[in-house]
């Protein structure tokens, strides 16, 4: 099968979905000739118009309503938010307004957006452009959210988000955009609330989202060496989650480490965690331990910043100390 | 009045409607009021009486198929764009059967059905979405526009200006209606915005007016000449509208002498009234009698009283609701 980057299938997937359905159109900074700073969008403009491809001031909150106005209305609008920092400036448009529309309208009124975004540290490009804010949407009723791990799950996961019809967020791993994997020529979607097994094993379960997911099949790799076989789940989309391939994996390996690189306090790996207390505490053998990114600002300096986040080592030696029975208080 | 009107036979009907819509919107908000008075209600609303020249004089141009977002103080916005009393009290009450089957109530009432995209809770929350329902307009090459309903307090908020840039940059069919009843809920609009109102409009090349929001035949003259520049690809719009609220803030809002004189108030609902105003030129054109008019509004007192012991008696929606609606299939 051919191999395309991250980048280049969410590009191919926008492109198939704006030739597919003419109430799609893309809108956000610098999106149209510049394709965005990460030159995800490079060519969308030449292909669909600027009334397509519609590049907007930088007014976060201003073009988020639009969106939502839009999709009120009869438009399937794709939003590029440049950085997943700045979703804190659209909270009103998005949590206020897109996520609680169908509900409060008694299921009256539909809002169909995806909201592109990114996420992801290690880039040398400090607190405010390096955060891994997933669990801020996740924790909104009305919104789904979707993490993809590769550039498979990228195009599968996007062109399902805009076929959607509620509010679907994205985050892109920025760090991705250039890892390529196989994607096939032929179109498929990818299915909301269905878990990948991407590795199975025995002994340990790790549950990883994004590009955690490199990070836990690097440490099954090294586990693999020392015996301990450890199955890496990627559930995909956090909402919907399918709690039921999590929880039937924890049965079979009776441990498990949840993995994102969003801040470990409030967070994804905290409310995986809780789930797999709740319902698979008995079949447990060890307490589930979260890894997330430490609980401080991003920093800039790469030997402050290059510790924040989880890493396979962290994983293995975590990992090895909840097999071998050690007593673990993890933080 | 304003409008030297030329009062042919369906101008007259075009009267009597704009008379009919505004009764209703200030019979609803007198029932609503007590309903809250004597603790039927949950929750609490925010009166839309005194404004009803605004509300109607702005949806009688407009056809069901032109969209309108709505403010905190939306009853008048939901009446005047064509709503019903029963499914308006039902949802004001929380009842199945309201327009929102009672999960949004009075803030966030909202009539899909006439082209109302709902109350907003937010202040200002809405302008997005009004402005973003008008590029969709542009985008899919329909004639629909859009009004986005706010008030002086609203201007407050920066999504105002950063929507307003876009829909000037882009030529939207949106109108920016500003209702200006001189208050930031509990503080005079002069002590919140500086400088004019209608240049903030202005300051992005959008053609901005003022109007007596009192005079409904001026509202409406206006708006119908908007709606129909809009239509030709001429908008986007901004009116400011002079109107005042006869309540306070909300219902609960009733010892406001502190920032507000009785005699300010009795003023502008003796002199200033705009069904009064209406009525009176209704009368002197020769268009309806007292008569008529007194069972005008008799009719409607008794359609807002049916509707109110169909709301008090309907059932609230099943438990199994609670999380339905959360998303859409």
């Amino acid at each position: 099968m051919r191999e395309i980057t991250l980048s280049q299938a969410v590009n191919e997937a926008l492109a198939e979905e704006l030739r597919r359905d003419p109430t799609t159109f893309i809108i956000g900074e610098d999106v149209a000739e510049a394709g965005t700073p990460f030159k995800v969008l490079s060519g969308l403009v030449e292909e669909f118009g600027t009334d397509r491809v519609i590049d907007t001031p930088i007014s976060e909150p201003g073009f988020m309503g639009i969106a939502v106005g839009a999709a009120m209305t009869g438009a399937r609008p794709i939003v590029d938010l440049m950085f997943g920092d700045f979703i804190f400036l659209i909270m009103d448009q998005l949590c206020n307004q897109a996520a609680k529309t169908h509900y409060m309208s008694g299921g009256k009124l539909n809002v169909p957006l995806v909201l592109r975004t990114n996420m992801g540290a290690t880039r040398r490009s400090a607190a405010q452009h390096s955060q891994s804010l997933q669990a801020l949407v996740a924790h909104i009723p009305g919104l789904k959210v979707a993490m993809p791990s590769s550039a498979y799950e990228a195009k599968g996961l996007l062109k399902t988000a805009i076929r959607d019809n509620n509010p679907v967020v994205i985050f892109e791993d920025k760090l991705m955009y250039q890892d390529k994997a196989p994607v096939p020529e032929e179109e498929y979607l990818i299915p909301f609330g269905e878990a990948n097994i991407k590795r199975e094993g025995k002994d340990i379960t790790l549950i990883a989202t994004s590009s955690m997911v490199q990070v836990a099949e690097k440490a099954a790799d090294i586990l693999s060496k020392e015996g301990i076989e450890a199955e890496v789940i990627d559930p995909r989309t956090i909402v919907p989650l399918d709690e039921a391939t999590l929880i039937e994996s924890v049965k079979k390996t009776s441990r498990a480490i949840v993995i994102d690189e969003g801040h470990q306090s409030y967070g994804v790996t905290s409310e995986i965690a809780s789930r797999l207390n709740e319902k698979a505490f008995y079949h447990l053998d060890a307490p589930v331990v979260r890894m997330g990114a430490m609980d401080v600002p991003i920093p800039f300096s790469p030997a402050l910043e290059d510790i924040t986040v989880p890493t396979p080592e962290g994983v293995v030696e975590t990992a090895r100390k909840l097999c071998s029975g050690e007593l673990i208080h993890a933080a | 009045m304003s409008a030297a009107k030329k009062t042919t036979k369906s101008n007259s009907d075009d009267y009597l409607r704009m008379y009919r819509q505004m009764v209703r919107i200030r019979t609803f908000e007198d029932n609503a009021n007590q309903l809250y008075l004597s603790a039927k209600m949950p929750g609490l609303t925010h009166m839309y009486s005194g404004e009803e020249a605004v509300a109607v004089g702005i949806c009688e141009a407009l056809t069901d198929n032109d969209r309108i977002t709505s403010t905190h103080r939306g009853h008048g916005h939901c009446v005047a764009k064509g709503a019903e009393f029963k499914q308006m009290f039902c949802e004001l009450l929380g009842k199945e059967e309201g327009y929102c089957r009672g999960k949004g109530g009075s803030m966030h009432i909202a009539d899909q059905s006439h082209g109302n995209l709902g109350a907003n809770a937010i202040v200002g929350g809405s302008m997005g979405i009004a402005t973003g329902s008008a590029l969709r307009a542009k985008l899919q090459g329909h004639d629909d526009v859009t009004v986005c309903f706010f008030g002086d307090g609203a201007t407050a908020q920066g999504l105002l200006y950063e929507v307003m840039n876009m829909a000037a940059l882009w030529n939207l069919p949106v109108i920016y209606a500003c209702e200006n009843n001189g208050y930031s809920e509990y503080t005079k609009t002069e002590e919140i915005a500086a400088g004019s109102i209608t240049a903030r409009a202005e300051a992005f090349g959008i053609e901005a007016f003022k109007v007596d929001g009192q005079d409904v035949l001026a509202v409406n003259e206006l708006t119908q000449k908007l709606v129909a520049r809009c239509r030709k690809g001429e908008g986007p719009f901004f009116i400011e509208l002079e109107t005042y609220r006869y309540h306070g803030h909300h219902v609960g809002d009733i010892n406001r002498e502190y920032y507000r004189s009785k005699d300010e108030e009795k003023d502008w609902k003796e002199n200033r009234d705009p069904i009064i105003r209406f009525r009176g030129w209704l009368v002197e054109q020769g268009i309806a009698t007292e008569d008529e008019i007194e069972a005008m509004n008799a009719e409607i007192e008794n359609d807002a009283a049916d509707a109110v012991s169909y709301a008090e008696a309907a059932k609230y929606p099943d438990i199994s609701e609670v999380d339905m609606h959360v998303f859409a299939d």
